[in-house]
């Protein structure tokens, strides 16, 4: 059994969590940045966290045979203070040239404001000058349906193509619009907040397994980095077929990603 | 097949109920996100398809308004005061 984790944040878990990761048969990840759990006090700390991402991480990740890919961005929650983030966005097209980069991500909204949505517009615009691919966080609980709208409304308007957008955390009331406007949807398997590997499977089963992805977010949080595998032996539990489990954990994951000519699985 | 863990699930909700019910109130309104779960709870009664998508439609902030800034603002909560319509 093999299978991608698109979406895992490895910089805040341990290395016991990359052994048992590739014990479960995970053969590459790709790890978004994201929010600290703190707000970072400038534009440096992101230098360095780019650092990680892009030199440190692969090697730790190696040690087990999984390859390591990544995406840059300033996160929505800290780009709320417009002049902050344009300084953290000047770092990353330096980034951009290292091997493990496929894109800019996770770009979004946290609390939907205007100072989130004028990063946003100007990360996207970043994407596009770079030809990049773009991986999006949606927002939370009550925020998620209001902002995955503007998010859509805001990518839309630029020129890059629905389909090398992929929007994450996608839910039941979610999933039909963004599946609908072309983009590819991500569906997160996080224990309180998101999805449960059992309603996962029952939105493949509702809306298709075209331009549908699994991932765990596994991060500081109370989360679980093998919440991939944990979906694949539930679709198993409920029958589907081999072909079906690994499409929408392996075979999907690659489709997308190998848009990136960087994406480059070793056989 | 799944009714064990569903049946623990509901046990809790019901748990839950139990204890705001032996909550001293700290104040005379009921809390919104009290108020938003018992609506939740009657759309899983009323018999219609997508109970989910409409739960999760039920907490969700319905107002057009952006603010400027998150200054100031809380974490998500999870459902949304009377005004943002998703709840009422």
């Amino acid at each position: 059994m093999k299978y991608i984790d698109p979406h895992v944040h490895m910089v805040s878990r341990t290395t016991d969590d990359y052994q048992r990761m590739a014990l479960a048969g995970c053969i590459a990840i790709t790890e978004p940045a994201f929010w600290a759990g703190f707000d970072r006090s400038s534009a440096q700390g992101f230098y360095d966290y780019y650092r990680q991402l892009t030199d440190y991480e692969p090697r730790r990740a190696a040690l087990f045979g999984i390859q390591h890919f990544t995406w840059l961005c300033i996160n929505p929650k800290e780009a709320d203070d417009p002049a902050f983030a344009r300084d953290v966005i000047s770092l990353i097209p330096d980034f951009l040239k290292c091997g493990n980069v496929l894109g800019i991500g996770e770009i979004g909204l946290n609390k939907n404001t205007k100072n989130e949505l004028i990063i946003l517009e100007e990360q996207i615009a970043l994407a596009e000058k770079f030809n990049q691919l773009i991986l999006v966080h949606t927002p939370h609980l009550e925020d998620k349906r209001k902002g995955t709208r503007i998010i859509m409304d805001a990518l839309s308007a630029s020129s890059i193509d629905p389909g090398r957008i992929l929007i994450d955390h996608v839910e039941e009331h979610t999933v039909a619009e963004v599946l609908d406007r072309g983009f590819w949807a991500g569906m997160t398997l996080y224990p309180d907040t998101k999805m449960t590997p059992q309603r996962a499977t029952d939105v493949i089963e509702m809306y298709g397994s075209e331009r549908v992805w699994m991932n765990s977010a596994g991060d500081w949080g109370c989360s679980d980095p093998l919440a991939v595998p944990k979906a694949r032996i539930e679709m198993a539990r409920r029958g589907h077929q081999m072909s079906l489990i690994d499409k929408v954990t392996l075979e999907n994951p690659k489709t997308f990603l190998s848009q990136s000519e960087k994406f480059v699985l070793k056989e | 097949m799944y009714f064990l863990e569903h049946r623990a699930k509901l046990l809790d909700v019901a748990a839950f109920l139990d204890r705001i019910d032996r909550a001293e109130p700290t104040s005379s309104e009921t809390d919104f996100r009290h108020a938003a779960l018992m609506k939740a709870i009657q759309v899983m009664l009323d018999g219609q398809p997508q109970r989910a998508k409409r739960v999760l439609d039920l907490l969700s902030d319905a107002e057009s308004e952006i603010p400027q800034s998150a200054h100031g603002t809380k974490g998500a909560s999870g459902a949304v005061r009377s005004k943002s319509g998703g709840a009422t």
